[in-house]
């Protein structure tokens, strides 16, 4: 440890600190700790606990019995060049960083290597070919699908995931009702506050999240911003109304079912028009007149499919964090 | 309108440090919350508000309460302490 400074109480460090730690310095608490565990170690000579003790574990809960884990001293001997090392690493990778940036040509220069024929096309064209007046979605659903088509496999895959690692055993009458018991924690029960508020604002929540989908080749937005602001709501319904009314319309069945069509309709589809012509943007449906809501071709449809994807698996992922299953 | 700028990403970079040196779990959420608060606010201010409405869902949002919840099933934020644990359920 570095020296003690007799003047530290009045530093602009320890102001700060204290701030934020509601009146407490970490500093002087952190001390106060230590010295606390050296007197336990002479009195009683208590063996410190080790990370694999499960019992301790079950009894003080995780995160509690992580503060009192020690490495048989190693932490403690490291701890002290933790702090030398980790303000060298972070002025080291700044450092790095404002060099690069400062390499890098002017921001908005007409002679930048971005400024190619690439986007003067996208930008020229973009309305012409695609239908869709917003040139982002234009571009993500368009020109480069297969990319967007990769980012819903990815999130689909981390569903996935998230799902193998957490789900609950359900032939295991014993840990279901454990996890029904612990999940009580999470449901404020007839909160009222609660529950008016989400009545008033989940119909408008979802209707804007389904315009933001709807209009995603007019306006700002898409599947994904769409789909997230979706997933959101359900979120909020879920901890508003708990499980029993959030499971009468959307359960394991009906998630597997719209992911599985919204991924295949993708993919069928825009594997029709990668084959049938490498990147050619021909499609079934006609593209319109750009600025109606039907028009830009497969966009819209391409749109609905993400956005139904990325509101399953935020829902997914709130519901297996929190239970580790479906009703 | 010049100053607006500036004065968002200071609150940036203040949210940033204090989030590093915050030692209660659930303020350093709860300020992370008010980073992507901001950052949307930035986006929305630099023209490009598909971004600004994605960062308020996923970054104000949805992550924030996946954190919360992992925060409470490693019983990292104890009822006693907190006081009030209704508090603890309903941010969004």
């Amino acid at each position: 440890m570095s020296k003690k400074r007799e003047d530290y109480e009045k530093s602009f460090w320890y102001k700060i600190s204290s701030f934020v730690n509601d009146g407490k310095s970490f500093a002087t608490k952190e001390i106060k700790e230590e010295k606390h565990i050296v007197e336990e170690d002479k009195s009683i000579n208590i063996v410190p606990m080790s990370p694999w003790d499960t019992e301790e574990i079950e009894r003080t809960g995780l995160y509690d019995s992580y503060k009192h884990w020690s490495f048989e001293g190693i932490l403690k001997r490291a701890q002290k060049f933790y702090g030398v090392f980790s303000v060298l690493v972070c002025v080291l990778i700044i450092g790095i960083l404002l060099f690069s940036i400062s390499k890098l040509p002017r921001f908005g220069n007409a002679q930048n290597p971005v400024n190619n024929e690439v986007s003067r096309r996208y930008i020229e064209k973009g309305i012409e070919e695609t239908g869709a007046v917003n040139i982002v979605t234009g571009m993500i659903l368009d020109y480069r699908a297969f990319d967007t088509l990769g980012e819903s496999h990815v999130l689909f895959t981390a569903c996935i995931v998230v799902f193998i690692l957490l789900r609950l055993d359900t032939k295991d009458q014993k840990t279901l009702e454990e996890a029904e018991a612990d999940d009580r924690n999470f449901e404020p029960k007839n909160d009222t506050i609660l529950q008016k508020v989400t009545r008033l604002l989940v119909p408008p929540v979802f209707i804007f999240g389904i315009y933001v989908i709807l209009n995603g080749h007019l306006s700002p937005g898409g599947g994904f911003s769409g789909g997230a602001i979706i997933g959101a709501g359900l979120i909020l319904y879920l901890n508003a109304f708990g499980f029993k009314k959030t499971g009468k319309f959307f359960t394991l069945r009906l998630h597997k079912i719209i992911s599985i069509i919204a991924l295949g309709f993708y993919s069928l589809s825009k594997s029709y028009s990668f084959f049938t012509g490498a990147n050619h943007l021909e499609s079934f449906i006609p593209k319109g007149t750009p600025g109606n809501i039907l028009s830009s071709g497969l966009i819209l449809p391409l749109n609905i499919a993400v956005g139904m994807v990325v509101a399953c698996t935020m829902y997914g992922f709130y519901v297996m964090f929190r239970k580790g299953g479906y009703k | 309108m010049s100053f607006v700028m500036p004065v968002l990403l200071l609150f940036l970079i203040v949210c940033a440090v204090f989030v590093a040196f915050t030692q209660n779990p659930l303020s350093a959420i709860i300020i992370y919350m008010a980073f992507s608060l901001i950052m949307s606010i930035i986006w929305a201010l630099m023209q490009s508000p598909d971004l600004a409405i994605t960062e308020a869902a996923v970054g104000a949002g949805v992550t924030s309460i996946l954190m919360f919840v992992a925060l409470k099933k490693i019983h990292a934020i104890d009822v006693k302490e907190t006081g009030e644990g209704k508090e603890d359920k309903d941010n969004e």
